[in-house]
């Protein structure tokens, strides 16, 4: 038996209506590079929380041993102190504060009345060499690439002497040089001793560094692959990841499909704040009149960013492309004017960007169309009320009342009112995005009933979700979008998990294979294309 | 729900209410019944007749996001130097003088709404730059430091409440031999000057705002029972509508003892009434909930924001403007010192009266319990002739005392907040 560096035993976490972790057993060995792969959803990012401390001990079951000895972290302080660091897929560095004073913050140099800035800039550059940086350490964050800033927290996390440096998605934003540096990188690190784990979507990097993979789904480990041992293909590891069984998890529909009513054609848009990243490349598409249509891709793949330019331009600059509705070009320059060509849109984060959680199930229900309830501006009380409790009864919300803040709600039943705040626009094309995030199996599949019931009664739906699953069980059509492309489409009937995974996971290769598959369906678009 | 947790709940739902009514016996009791005087309580509606109008506006500000407007007590100053300058300076007719005076408080708002919402210059710091120059420009306008008197006027001081006739005329009571205050009422009112008489109309006026409201009152609640929509519980609901319509009594009684309807309340009525309706009713007044409860959320429901702002901060103009002129009739002259710290006065009565410093949440009728709170507070303590300084420690500490009920019981009961 080899000697731990790390052991998680039958980690179990439960959010309130989910149990993100189910037993979960992780080993990690002294100076090795560990590679925890799943689908998004699939608990690793949660895996990692428990660890570092974020999600505290006594919030889950199970023992965490590290070097042999119990951990009780209950912040990332505790863990820190033992070595283990953790970098965030989302950067954390203060951009107006130079790179030595993200290095060192929270761990300031000198005595708590005097900060040492000569100690400070002087390591801070000692670090940044390490990770191959030849900036200043006075440099400020912001003059800095993203490439380069992820680095910087490597560095960050070195002067924090990591024994154990835990990297979620490190390459997200990178390009392919900046990965390919940052792997190098970390193999160089364990060349010194240093021990990783990184979680990682592109599985091309994970065979690239990793020593062990460990398979994550539905918060439960799979299986833990050893290179050299095992097969490490990225076929293999797929198979691992997806391999689950599609039982009646979805309510059958009688499709009843029509004409195409709705049609994107070369749609760009630009990240609005670094104006020269392309977030959706040349996206072309169509939806049929009662077609429940699915866009498949990972997380970054900008599908979200697709449905919010098209949703009134509400995200995204120099956006440029035609939407053609019913035969007509419209043009939706503004949210009011998608929701009055009958478009709606249903946020990912329902929390965020979807509901007044201070609000009562009423007002909410009712914000997007409070037209339909006014008489010259002046709301009739009773019709909104009669509006929430049909809706209610029609998604059957869970509520003593309409009344009820929808703050008090369980996350399935906010998702519910958020639906019926958009079926209440009475929209021709609804666009989901993630419907069925972080609620449970019932609820599930109530909201895929409801979406049945919208399509019967002619409305497309436009479905993105991160759970395959989901997009096979219930979509007649999936889109395949990866790095702001649409690299496949697929029939609903005959796509499977692993096509539209090869499909990403080709695309990131930078194949060319995809772009014929998509010259190919959308043959019929290009010939009227106008190029911009 | 157990008893307690009823009784904690019914404590979280009506603190002010309850706070309003322990301050006031409390003060009624340390000054001897002086507090409740007839003519203290006339007392109480005229020197804040400013707070219950500038707080009104406030509210509307404070609902888009927790963001207020510094710049009211200027513009308090600022609209009340130019009324005095139009009506006596260059003698223009004191109706067109005061049409002029609510276009250009709605101008000043516009221009301050306009950075704020369409370039979304934060407010703080747009409302403080207004707060400097209307302060000066009010300056500017009086020739440093002259005082103009608009007593002569009597006509804009007997609407807007100021000198000696500023009530509603007693048209019933002057058709009539006056009906003196009975014995038994002295003895109640010890200091009451002798010789005291109802004002009829006032009296009249009570009866009738008390009758209209339990009508209204109890028709709701048959519609609402007929389409078998929620009602309250027939017992608190009963409760509720004879306690308010007590204090109604209580309150026009009083009044008519004095010298009958302050006109100033009759401007507070209808701006309370007006902006209750539109901040319940009305399609723009649930924008204002809307954008302070979540911004991107109302985006995203085909709400422009920016208008919202813009309209929030225009009215705080107009209304600061009302109060401009309030403030001068009062006062019967113009200043170059007057409206001072009033932005203070709103603000707070905002926050005492169960606005969210986050913004979303808040009622007019909140906010106008929370500045009687502030009122009786200021009377009371005025009335004990305790020491100025000490009344402004008194004024913090009630302010901050609410804004961490309001906090933490949001939070659950936790005092503490979570380090992550």
């Amino acid at each position: 038996m080899a000697n731990y560096l790390l052991e998680m035993r039958s980690i179990t976490k439960t959010f309130p209506g989910v149990k993100a972790l189910d037993n979960v057993n992780l080993q990690v060995e002294e100076g090795e590079i560990h590679a925890l792969v799943g689908e998004n959803g699939a608990g690793k990012s949660t895996l990692m929380k428990v660890l570092s401390g974020i999600h505290p001990f006594g919030s889950y079951d199970g023992q965490i041993l590290y070097k042999g000895k119990e951990c009780h972290f209950t912040g990332t302080k505790d863990s820190e102190r033992e070595g283990i660091v953790i970098i965030h897929q989302e950067l954390a560095l203060v951009p107006y504060m130079t790179i030595g004073e993200n290095m060192f913050l929270g761990n300031e140099q000198g005595s708590a009345y005097k900060i040492n800035w000569n100690e400070t800039y002087a390591k801070g550059n000692k670090y940044l060499r390490i990770v191959g940086l030849s900036e200043s350490s006075q440099t400020l964050i912001k003059d800095i690439g993203v490439g380069k800033q992820q680095l910087v927290e490597i560095a960050k996390a070195l002067a924090k002497n990591a024994k154990l440096l835990i990297l979620d998605e490190p390459t997200s934003s990178l390009n392919e040089t900046e990965s390919k540096h940052l792997l190098d990188l970390l193999l160089k690190f364990k060349e010194q001793g240093m021990t990783s784990i990184i979680i990682s979507h592109k599985l091309n990097e994970v065979s690239y560094v990793a020593d062990k993979i460990t398979v994550i789904r539905d918060g439960m480990t799979i299986e833990t692959l050893t290179k050299g041992e095992d097969d490490c293909s990225e076929a293999r590891i797929i198979r691992g990841m997806v391999g689950r069984e599609l039982t009646d998890r979805f309510p059958k529909r009688e499709s009843n499909i029509g004409d195409v009513c709705f049609e994107v054609r070369n749609w760009n848009a630009y990240h609005p704040i670094y104006s020269e990243r392309k977030i959706v490349d040349n996206v072309s598409f169509n939806v049929r009149k009662g077609e429940v249509l699915g866009i498949s891709g990972l997380m970054g793949a900008g599908r979200t960013e697709l449905a919010m330019s098209i949703f009134g331009k509400s995200y995204g600059d120099n956006i440029t492309g035609t939407i053609i509705k019913d035969g007509k070009e419209i043009h939706l320059h503004s949210v009011e004017a998608a929701i009055r060509n009958k478009i709606a849109y249903v946020t990912e984060d329902r929390k965020g960007n979807g509901l007044i959680l201070s609000n009562a199930i009423k007002t909410n229900t009712t914000l997007a169309n409070l037209k339909e309830i006014c008489n010259r501006g002046i709301i009739d009380k009773d019709k909104e009320y009669k509006v929430a409790v049909e809706y209610k009864e029609k998604l059957r919300t869970k509520t003593p009342s309409v009344e009820q803040l929808v703050g008090n709600l369980s996350g399935g039943n906010q998702q519910k009112v958020l639906l019926a705040k958009w079926m209440f626009a009475k929209p021709d094309i609804l666009i989901l995005d993630e419907p069925t995030r972080g609620i449970d199996v019932g609820a599930k599949y109530e909201i895929y009933c409801i979406i049945n019931q919208l399509v019967s009664e002619g409305t497309s739906v436009i479905m993105i979700s991160s759970e395959m699953p989901e997009l096979l069980g219930m979509c007649d059509r999936i889109y395949v979008m990866s790095e702001g492309k649409f690299v496949g489409e697929l029939d609903g009937q005959e796509a499977t998990q692993e096509k539209i995974m090869a499909m990403i996971i080709s695309a990131d290769d930078g194949s060319h294979l995809v772009d014929d598959l998509e010259a190919d369906s959308e043959k019929t678009n290009e010939e009227e294309v106008v190029s911009e | 729900m157990n008893s307690s947790s009823k009784v904690l709940d019914f404590v979280r739902k009506y603190t002010m209410i309850i706070a309003l009514v322990l301050v006031t016996v409390f003060f009624t009791v340390q000054t001897g019944g002086k507090l409740v005087l007839p003519s203290n309580v006339n007392n109480l509606i005229a020197q804040n007749a400013y707070v219950f109008v500038l707080a009104t506006g406030m509210l509307l500000c404070i609902l888009t996001g927790g963001n207020i407007d510094l710049s009211v007590g200027s513009i308090v100053c600022f609209v009340g130097a130019l009324s005095a300058v139009f009506m006596i300076n260059a003698k223009i007719d004191p109706v067109l003088a005061v049409l002029l005076c609510f276009l250009i408080g709605t101008v000043i708002g516009a221009w301050q709404a306009f950075w704020i919402a369409y370039v979304r210059i934060p407010p703080f710091i747009v409302t403080l730059s207004g707060m400097l120059i209307f302060r000066g420009l009010s300056n500017v306008v009086l020739k440093n430091g002259m005082t103009i008197s608009v007593s002569k006027k009597t006509g804009f001081m007997s609407v807007f409440g100021g000198g000696a006739n500023c009530y509603f005329p007693d048209y019933i009571g002057d058709r009539m031999a006056d009906v003196k205050v009975p014995k038994f009422i002295y003895d109640i009112y010890p200091g009451l000057p002798p010789e005291s008489k109802f004002n009829i109309t006032c009296l009249v006026a009570t009866v009738l705002a008390i009758v209209i409201f339990v009508t209204m009152t109890v028709l709701n609640r048959k519609k609402r029972q007929k389409k078998e929509y929620e009602v309250e519980k027939f017992v608190p609901w009963c409760i509720k509508l004879v306690v308010i319509s007590l204090a109604v009594a209580a309150f026009g009684f009083s009044l008519s003892m004095h010298k009958g309807i302050p006109s100033v309340l009759l401007i507070i009525l209808g701006v309370v009434i007006i902006y209750s309706y539109i901040t319940s009713n009305t399609r723009v007044g649930r924008y204002f909930y809307a954008v302070g409860g979540n911004e991107k959320a109302t985006k995203l429901s085909g709400i422009n924001t920016n208008k919202v702002y813009f309209l929030a901060y225009t009215n705080m103009g107009l209304l600061s403007a009302l109060a401009g002129l309030i403030t001068v009739a009062r006062l019967t002259t113009a200043t170059a010192q007057s409206g001072q710290s009033y932005e203070m006065d709103a603000i707070a009565s905002c926050f005492i009266g169960g606005a969210s410093a986050y913004g979303g949440i808040g009622t007019v009728p909140g906010v106008i319990i929370g500045a009687l709170l502030m009122g009786v507070i200021n009377l009371g303590m005025n009335t004990m002739k305790v020491d100025q300084n000490m009344q402004q420690v008194v004024k913090g500490l009630v302010l901050l005392a609410a804004v961490i009920f309001d906090v933490v019981s949001k939070r659950g009961g936790k005092l503490i907040a979570k380090n992550t």
